[in-house]
Formats: C-alpha cells, sequence, structure tokens
C-alpha cells in the first residue's frame, strides 16, 4: 500500500499579528526574524494521519509513505522534517517553473507527480494551507486524479481496499467511506502530532530528497507555475480595525463586573 | 459565455433554504444586475419543489431549478457534480456562487475543476463589476483580492457577510423541475453513519448575544458559567480553536476560519487572545466586549470594551449584574 502525502510550506501561522506585514506592491507576506518557514499544521496531521495507518495495519502491510510539494529550494528542510516524523520518501518540485502556482497549477503538478509515482492508493493533505486558508488543492486535486474525495477527517482508518473516515461537520460528524484509490483531507481534529524521534532524525538525513522538474512529470513547464494559473491575486493587504477599546476599570472583580454593566446598559448594548 | 447570469447553490435545512443561501442569492442579485443577467438558483435534495422554489423566488432568485431525488441527502459531492456540471453547461453563468459550509468547501473546488476554472473560497466581499473576491487569509490577519482568469467565476460565500433581501412574495419567477442527471454508480462514496445534534436553546449561527470563551476561561466549569451568563442575555455560547481542542467544549462551539462564523449585536469574548484565524469567525460582530489578563492581547485592538482582568473572577460577578438588570 502505498499513501502520498500532500505539503506546504508556509510562513510560521503562530506568529504575532502586531508583527504581520505585507509588501502591497510585491503583493507578498514582509518576512521578519522568528517567521521562518514552517510545515503548514493540517498538512503535519496529515502527516500524522498517514503513519497512524501505517502503524495501524502493520508490517505486513508494507504501508509505504511518500511526502510531496512544491516549494523552493528551502522546502528541503520541511520534507527532511517529515522523513524524520516517519515518511519513507519525500519528492519536491522546486524548478523556477514551478513558482507562484495558483490552487490549480499545483494540484495539476501534483496529480501529475503521483501518476509518476505509479499506483497510489490513497492521497492525504491539509483540509487547508494555513497561509492563503483556499482549501483548493485537496479535493481539487482529487478531481484531477478521477479518485473520490472526503474532506475534514479527524480519523482515518483503512479496511478491505477502502477508506472509512470520521468527517467533521458544522454540528456534529459522519462516517464516509469509499474504495481505494481515494483522496482525504485532514483536519485539526486529527489531533496531537509525534515528536520525530534522535533515531528517525538522524536516519531522516541520510534519506535522499528527489527533485523532480517538469520533465520528470511529463509536463511542458509553460503547463505549471504561474503560467498554468486561473486566478489573479490582484490585491494583499491587512485590514486596519477602527475600534476604540474603551478599558472598564474598578477596585476588584465586583467592582469591575458592576462598571462593565452599567456602560453596557449606557450604551444601550444590553 | 455571453450570458450575465448567475448560479446559486442553494443548501437547504428542514426543507427550506439556509440564511446562508438567502445572503448569497442577495449577493448574486448585485452581480447579475451589473452583468446584466438572472440569477438562477441550482435546488438539489430529496423531495424540492414548487413550495422551497417559491421562497427561492421570494429572497431575490429570478429562476429556479429543482432537482428531487434521494440520492441528494445527506450531501456528497459525487452525487451533486453531475446535476450542478449540467446546469451549469445549460445556464452558461459567469459566476457560481455556493455556501462556505462542509457542503460548499468540499463542492466547489471540484466543480471548478471539472469545469475548466477555479474557485475562490470562504469569500466576505466582491466587485461585481469586475468579478473580484476578497477573502480572508493568513489566519485571518489578511485580506486578498483575487479575480479570475477562467470562466466561471466559481466562490464560495462566508456567513454573514451580506444581508439577505427581504422576503418579497410578489416577485415571479419560473420554477422548473429537472430530472437527477446523477446515477447511483455515479456515487462512489456512502455516508454509513451520521451523529449530527443540535445545541439546546438559542443557535450559535443566528444568536444577538454570543459569550465565548478561550484558554483563560479555565477550563469546562468556565463555560459553565459562561452558559449562564449566555442564558441570562438570551445568546449562545461559542469558543475558540484552542478551547475545544483541549475539550473543554463542544467542537461545534468553535468560532473561526476552521469553525462557524457569526455576527451577533454583542460577543463577550472571556480569556481569548483574538487570533487572526477567531477573528475571521467573529468580526464582524457589532461590539465586542473582551475580558482578558493580557492587557496587550489583540482582541482589545476589535474590542469596544475591555477589562483587565481574570475573568474566571470577574464572570460569576458579572453574571448576577446582568441578571439584575434583566430582572
Amino acid at each position: 500500500m502505498h499513501i502520498a502525502v500532500c505539503i506546504k510550506q508556509i510562513p510560521d501561522p503562530e506568529i504575532a499579528p502586531s508583527l504581520f506585514r505585507v509588501d502591497e506592491d510585491a503583493k507578498q507576506v514582509i518576512v521578519v526574524p522568528g517567521m521562518s518557514p514552517v510545515i503548514s499544521p493540517f498538512d503535519e496531521q496529515a502527516v500524522e494521519a498517514a503513519l497512524r495507518v501505517r502503524d495501524a495495519m502493520g508490517e505486513e502491510a508494507e504501508v509505504r509513505v511518500t511526502a510531496l510539494t512544491i516549494g523552493d529550494e528551502s522546502a528541503r528542510r520541511i520534507l527532511k522534517h517529515v522523513l524524520a516524523l516517519g515518511a519513507d520518501d519525500a519528492v519536491m518540485m522546486s524548478d523556477p517553473a514551478f513558482a507562484d502556482s495558483d490552487g490549480y497549477a499545483t494540484a495539476y503538478a501534483l496529480s501529475k507527480a503521483i501518476a509518476k509515482l505509479g499506483a497510489v492508493d490513497l492521497v492525504l493533505a491539509g483540509r487547508q494551507a494555513a497561509d492563503f486558508d483556499a482549501g483548493m488543492v485537496g479535493p481539487g486535486l482529487a478531481e484531477l486524479l478521477g479518485v473520490p474525495a472526503i474532506t475534514f477527517a479527524r480519523k482515518i482508518d483503512v479496511v478491505d481496499g477502502a477508506v472509512r473516515v470520521v468527517r467533521v461537520l458544522g454540528d456534529g460528524s459522519e462516517t464516509v467511506e469509499a474504495p481505494l484509490p481515494a483522496l482525504v483531507t485532514v483536519s485539526h481534529e486529527m489531533g496531537n502530532v509525534r515528536n520525530a524521534s534522535l533515531r528517525e532524525t538522524m536516519r531522516a538525513a541520510k534519506k535522499p530528497v528527489e527533485a523532480w522538474a517538469p520533465a520528470d512529470i511529463g509536463v511542458d513547464a509553460g503547463d505549471v507555475g504561474a503560467k498554468a494559473a486561473r486566478r489573479t491575486l490582484e490585491r494583499l493587504y491587512v485590514p486596519v480595525s477602527d475600534a476604540q477599546c474603551e478599558f472598564v476599570e474598578g477596585d476588584g472583580a465586583q467592582a469591575v463586573a458592576s462598571a462593565l454593566a452599567r456602560r453596557l446598559v449606557e450604551e444601550k448594548i444590553v | 459565455m455571453g450570458t450575465g447570469n448567475i448560479l446559486a447553490v442553494v443548501e437547504l435545512e428542514e426543507g427550506a433554504p439556509t440564511q446562508l443561501t438567502l445572503e448569497l442569492i442577495a449577493l448574486a442579485s448585485v452581480i447579475a444586475e451589473a452583468k446584466g443577467g438572472k440569477v438562477i438558483a441550482a435546488c438539489l435534495g430529496a423531495g424540492v419543489g414548487e413550495a422551497v422554489g417559491r421562497d427561492l423566488i421570494a429572497g431575490g432568485a429570478d429562476e429556479v431549478h429543482t432537482v428531487d431525488d434521494e440520492l441528494f441527502e445527506p450531501y456528497q459531492a459525487d452525487a451533486w457534480l453531475p446535476d450542478l456540471e449540467a446546469l451549469s453547461s445549460e445556464v452558461g453563468p459567469v459566476a457560481i456562487l455556493m455556501p462556505h459550509t462542509n457542503v460548499g468547501a468540499d463542492l466547489a473546488p471540484r466543480l471548478a475543476f471539472r469545469l475548466g476554472s477555479s474557485a475562490a473560497t470562504g469569500c466576505v466581499d466582491v466587485d461585481a463589476e469586475d468579478l473580484c473576491f476578497t477573502r480572508p487569509c493568513y489566519g485571518g490577519i489578511a485580506r486578498e483580492q483575487v479575480s479570475f482568469r477562467s470562466t466561471p467565476a466559481i466562490a464560495t460565500i462566508e456567513a454573514k457577510s451580506f444581508d439577505a433581501l427581504p422576503r418579497d412574495d410578489t416577485r415571479s419567477g419560473a420554477v422548473i423541475a429537472r430530472d437527477a442527471a446523477v446515477t447511483p454508480d455515479r456515487i462512489r462514496t456512502r455516508v454509513v453513519e451520521r451523529d449530527t445534534k443540535r445545541a439546546a436553546g438559542v443557535r450559535l449561527e443566528n444568536a444577538n448575544v454570543i459569550v465565548a470563551g478561550g484558554r483563560g476561561i479555565g477550563g469546562p466549569d468556565g463555560f459553565a458559567d459562561a452558559k449562564e451568563l449566555a442564558d441570562v442575555l438570551d445568546g449562545a455560547v461559542g469558543a475558540s480553536r484552542v478551547a475545544c481542542d483541549l475539550g473543554w467544549c463542544p467542537p461545534g462551539y468553535q468560532i473561526g476560519l476552521s469553525g462557524k462564523t457569526v455576527a451577533p449585536d454583542l460577543y463577550i469574548a472571556l480569556g481569548i487572545s483574538g487570533a487572526g484565524q477567531h477573528m475571521a469567525g467573529c468580526g464582524n460582530a457589532k461590539t465586542i466586549v473582551a475580558i482578558n489578563t493580557d492587557k496587550d492581547a489583540d482582541i482589545f485592538a476589535s474590542a469596544r470594551f475591555g477589562v483587565v482582568g481574570d475573568c474566571r473572577e470577574i464572570l460569576p460577578h458579572l453574571v448576577e449584574e446582568m441578571r439584575s438588570i434583566k430582572r
């Protein structure tokens, strides 16, 4: 059984909003110290989900986990991290031709890379990348691969050639099954991810990261990246809040509560 | 190509269009006017017909296509795609709008790629003339505006971003019943089990007052106090993602980018830091009141009233104060 996990590197989403700046002319985030690229957290949980499936199926199932990413050379570090978590192989598409892909161009390149991997049974991805939060690539990739998709998974089991997924809904959950091959996107409800052990980190250092150019996945450079994009980013900005906060004070919790209640009544809010 | 028609994908709840569906139909009518086309609603479901069609016309649709088939419920992308694909090629819309829910977010990318286009998800604003959509990104801290090089422009619309039109039963329009294009063999997924429960009392999405707790509320007991305050104010309880992930409250309480979007008159944030991904879900509240021990918490930048203090200590007193006001 072969599981492919699609991952993306993004600016650290845990950065304080006050440090977040945008270069509006370049339509890019300004990278400040402490904002080093990390694996998108939802994608890290997709890696975790793949490893849990491998653990659950046991050695006899010979589950192989391959991580795939599109990104510049700095993505190598992210892939090494994923290898250290326990992935078996890693492939990066860092050729400049892939730069400035939109959701469609990304999904297209990934679909060709997955085809090159051969018989992939299960494709996993985060529910959305935590930079643009679009959630396009996962379900869209399923469409391009011609496989069923199940989104927002919090639990994934593989039984008898089918994937069984507990899917998060607005007011609960549902269990959905699909025959393999299939694609599943992973939500944060999947829970905590494992830490890389020292042993795996040492092993990962020796595992190669394959680099594929457009020709390696059988496409022309003009069919990927910015040239293949179907959307245009017109503007990127940080909205300014015009709220003016009035701080309510008082001597002790009782007095504060009373002062706050009084202000809310005065302003006819309650 | 050539038409200025907008296709609006309808989501139903207990046989009637959801509030968000009516909001996106209102938006569709603004775009349709700018583009000189019609608002055509696509209503897929079991038992759908004239009645729901009339609701949609009264809500601003010019034409409604209903497709009545058991296969559409519960929602599965494989079931919905063939009929939406067929309808889209018939109507030739410039844009397709759908609700940003578990349905729309699942469906939009697939329909978009199937139609040779792309999608913008979770949109909160649009330039109707240019079909340029505004959406939150970077965990709600930033906004991007995107336009399309391909047709149709497909967008999922975030709740509470647009006002629904007042219901107008004098509006006229055709309600057309279609035969389903989908057949059982095209549905590869299967819903084995469904476990959904609606919290008792006021619904979070519709509440005028929301009392929401974050890490600073301290634990499940804090949520019990929050519930008391919500009850006094005739409101509902919400939570930040971290409080849900810690298991202090049900996941359905979650407000934010990966949870619910709300726009109450009053939002009381207890021990919530105000991360962008949370504010993306509540930033449209009319008044935000924040209680947080950290005077530099980002929540205060969006709040009208703030208290620097421990919500666990203040909350019980606030419940009493509000109770005496409401008495």
